[in-house]
């Protein structure tokens, strides 16, 4: 006996039960990259990426883990017949097979997609720094200019209001013809009489001093480029000032980047430059700081720029130099609103640096901080320390 | 839009049931819902479930079916079909007319599966299937919404529970034994091994057996211990117990894939071949087809396998032995007395093994090669692809489990080890050891009761 088959039309009226899944999924996945964020943000380039660049995050999906077998297990596969034994055809670092992912159990292929401003979001939400909200805006007034804000009646002959005294004249002749009486209109005479200004008729311009925000910061990224400093501490320094550079850029409007490059002598450099080329010999870290005070006497007027100035190095400073350095330091804490130096340091033994101990022991400023980083991981509660003393600052 | 009517894929159906009967499939009553494509995700992550619990792991599923569509990459696009009687299978809506006519004679031959092969006859009721599933997910979700509970409560032994889901009882309608069984058995081993049958014997050494030893014997049958012996609450119990069921459910399913998808592959072969499609049907007949059933480079594509091996089946024993090995195999033992010599070659099969960080080929296909290529192959389908791993002991003392991976050259993978270990740990609230080799040196790997992980040699 046969039945047929029942043809049955579904309609899920919009109604789509996976969301709630598929929401926690992606938290799941969010609080993921949460966690390794130090380590997505370090591996981009620093600087002109906009923020509403998407990157591609692998995610290699949430892991369902279970006891499976490792990559010494050995596999079958389908070839075109010329194989031979011994033939190499894949390895751990490409993906070795060209049919469809989804056979690889375990391996999850897709890629979150995300922005960096989202990223930065997500780091910063994580690094507890309420204020930001609030303050979005760090403004300096600059107050050299005057904005014209109404009228009034008195007032110095040069903001004379002609346009305004002019109108106001008229009112008063209207005012005048309406008063007037009949009797009076049949004198033609006095209709003709002119109709003089008169005292009460001007009108000069009332100003007002007008206070200017700027919403400008410059980051000044002073690295010592020395032999010392090799391409793993570049790496450090290099992901601190991306971090530094999007935090200053969620809270000005305007911002600017410039790179001091040092050794015994200090230049500006491209971003490029700063982080691929190398010099060799010693270090004059003053010499860093003195291009960086020239460089905001020349273009960055404290006035109406925040800035935001941080040096990275190994340490490793020439003696002769260091009396200067901690002199040059205190005079751009003068004129920065943090100033930073970083102590990049590989290996388990880190001996404090004589610099860096001058640099504890001299320097009392309130937007002066002293970071050690040794590696990657180190760099976000770095960023933290510098951030929040700007944060004291703000209270 | 829809390039067909509900009334020509019924009289297609009709035409294609005609075809089903003559051919003497058996299959199920047949039922096909008609529904949109996002629908259709929402079936393949729940498994074509109706009602299925909320896992995040099922959100995660829709996004990767969803991605993997994108690229083109799944072997018959949007075909879903489930063990259950009634038999439920999902027909896209946007599919040309062409490609549900296709999907369903595709379906029957898995329907025809469900309903005789023997781990699906054994292993599930199909009868209750949605129920049970319904029922799952009506018990989870009032554990979500129970005050004292909540849903990161629940998650936490859902997850748990699907890391160790797979550590079960994997011989499909095995009977457990109870307790009192399992001591006649080992006593009666006991009395077999020390009886002196003639004077000539010496007097064997062998000690009485621990009659309190937990577990009697080693048992695979992880979740199933931690039922038994573990200190669980009561919901925390039921939900692990859900997700044992819902496993013993799919295991038939992953001990069949190739099968299952060859006999559904051969299936629409033989019946879109008797339908007389019009010319241009036909046409996209054979391009579908072939595109379904080809050989995955690198891998192995079960329609394709199951397929060409269902085929030689025919052709060597005639049509009663395709309908029998339906009914009596499962993947490992269809592939160990089918997959033949010259099958190997005609799939240019060969078997690669990893040395460093690069994929070496070991075999190929030919007369020395074949043998150990179908070998593994056999050795690494369905449930022989889940690590062996069996409860040895339990501590008296302070519950710590003894767990032993029975290596047989395949080592465990330890990352996902260490995180199962936890998982484990979770649930088993005591101290873990994992007896296994790692780079041929036997290693025991510790999960304290704070789920820190170490390892040591043993």
């Amino acid at each position: 006996m046969r039945t047929i088959a029942i043809f049955r039309e579904y309609d899920s009226r919009g109604y789509d039960r996976s969301t709630e899944d598929r929401r926690r999924h992606r938290q799941l996945v969010e609080d993921a990259i949460k966690k390794n964020i130090g380590n997505i943000i370090a591996e981009e380039s620093i600087i002109g990426q906009s923020k509403d660049k998407i990157i591609k995050i692998p995610i290699r999906g949430l892991k369902e883990y279970q006891f499976i077998y490792g990559k010494n297990k050995p596999g079958v596969g389908s070839g075109d017949g010329s194989e031979k034994r011994g033939d190499r055809i894949g390895s751990d670092e490409v993906d070795r097979t060209e049919g469809p992912a989804g056979n690889h159990e375990g391996e999850d292929i897709y890629e979150t997609e995300i922005t960096i401003e989202e990223l930065i979001n997500y780091l910063f939400e994580d690094l507890d720094l309420p204020f930001m909200q609030r303050k979005k805006f760090h403004e300096i007034e600059s107050e050299h200019s005057y904005k014209r804000l109404g009228y009034q009646k008195r007032g110095i002959p040069p903001r004379l209001a002609k346009k305004r005294a002019v109108i106001e004249k008229i009112k008063r002749k209207q005012q005048y013809y309406r008063g007037v009486t009949e009797e009076q209109l049949q004198d033609g005479e006095k209709q003709k009489e002119r109709f003089p200004f008169k005292e009460e008729d001007l009108r000069y311009f009332h100003l007002k001093k007008d206070v200017k925000r700027e919403s400008n910061a410059v980051v000044i990224c002073i690295m010592d480029t020395s032999g010392s400093m090799d391409i793993t501490k570049k790496y450090l320094a290099r992901s601190f000032y991306f971090l530094l550079y999007q935090f200053v850029r969620l809270r000005y409007v305007n911002v600017e980047i410039a790179f001091i490059a040092h050794s015994t002598v200090a230049k500006e450099v491209s971003e490029d430059e700063f982080f691929h080329k190398g010099e060799s010999g010693g270090t004059y870290i003053s010499s860093g700081y003195a291009k960086a005070l020239e460089l905001i006497e020349n273009r960055y007027n404290p006035v109406i720029w925040n800035i935001y100035a941080f040096h990275c190095s190994d340490g490793d400073n020439w003696v002769e130099d260091n009396e200067k350095a901690v002199e040059l330091a205190k005079k751009l804490c003068e004129v920065c609103n943090l100033f930073g130096y970083g102590e990049i340091t590989l290996g388990y033994y880190t001996p404090i640096s004589t610099i860096r101990a001058e640099f504890i022991d001299k320097i009392h400023y309130p937007n002066f901080s002293v970071v050690t980083m040794t590696k990657k991981e180190d760099i976000i509660p770095a960023l933290k320390k510098l951030l929040d003393k700007d944060k004291e600052l703000q209270e | 839009m829809m390039d067909y009517t509900v009334r020509e894929l019924e009289k297609w159906n009709n035409k294609i049931e005609d075809i089903v009967e003559e051919e003497g499939l058996d299959c199920y009553p047949q039922e096909f819902e008609i529904c949109s494509y996002e629908d259709m995700l929402c079936y393949e992550a729940y498994m074509g479930m109706p009602s299925h619990y909320p896992h995040w792991s099922y959100g995660k599923a829709y996004e990767r079916k969803k991605t993997l569509y994108k690229y083109n990459v799944e072997g018959l696009p949007y075909e879903m079909v489930i063990n259950s009687n009634p038999c439920i299978a999902y027909l896209m809506r946007d599919n040309t007319l062409f490609l549900q006519i296709f999907t369903m004679a595709h379906v029957y031959g898995h329907n025809d599966f469900f309903k005789n092969n023997r781990l699906f006859v054994e292993g599930t009721r199909a009868e209750t299937a949605i129920e049970m599933f319904k029922n799952h997910a009506d018990r989870i979700r009032a554990y979500i919404q129970d005050p004292g509970l909540g849903y990161e409560q629940v998650e936490r032994v859902l997850d748990a529970a699907h890391a160790l889901r797979f550590q079960t009882t994997r011989v499909v309608g095995s009977k457990k034994l109870t307790h009192e069984q399992q001591k006649q058995k080992i006593l009666d081993k006991y009395y077999e091994d020390t009886k002196v049958v003639s004077c000539l014997d010496k007097k064997k050494n062998i000690a009485f057996p621990d009659l309190n030893q937990i577990p009697l014997e080693p048992t695979e049958d992880i979740t199933g211990f931690i039922l038994e012996y573990g200190k669980l609450e009561d919901w925390e119990a039921d939900i692990l117990r859900i997700v044992m069921e819902e496993t013993q459910y799919f295991i038939p399913q992953i001990e069949t894939k190739i099968m299952n998808e060859g006999w559904a592959s051969y299936w629409h072969y033989r019946i879109l071949n008797k339908l007389e499609l019009p010319q241009h049907l036909h046409m996209e007949f054979l391009n579908r087809h072939n595109q379904v059933v080809r050989p995955f480079k690198g891998s192995i594509n079960p329609y394709y396998m199951g397929f060409k091996i269902f085929q030689d089946i025919e052709k060597r024993f005639g049509i009663a032995r395709i309908f029998e090995t339906r009914k009596l195999e499962r993947d490992e033992s269809f592939i160990r007395r089918y997959l033949t010599e010259e099958l190997c070659r005609e799939m240019n099969l060969y078997e690669y093994h990893k040395r460093g960080s690069d994929y070496v080929i070991k075999e190929i296909s030919d007369e020395e090669g074949w043998m150990n290529i179908r070998n593994t192959i056999a050795n690494n389908v369905g449930m022989s692809s889940v690590p062996y791993i069996r409860v040895m002991d339990v501590s008296p003392r302070d519950r710590t489990l003894l767990l032993i991976h029975e290596y047989d050259g395949r080592e465990l993978d330890l990352t996902y080890a260490y995180a199962t270990l936890k998982y484990l740990a979770e649930l088993w609230k005591a101290k873990i050891l994992l007896r296994t080799v790692v780079d041929n040196v036997r290693k025991l790997i510790i999960c304290d009761e704070n789920k820190k992980i170490s390892m040591n040699g043993a």
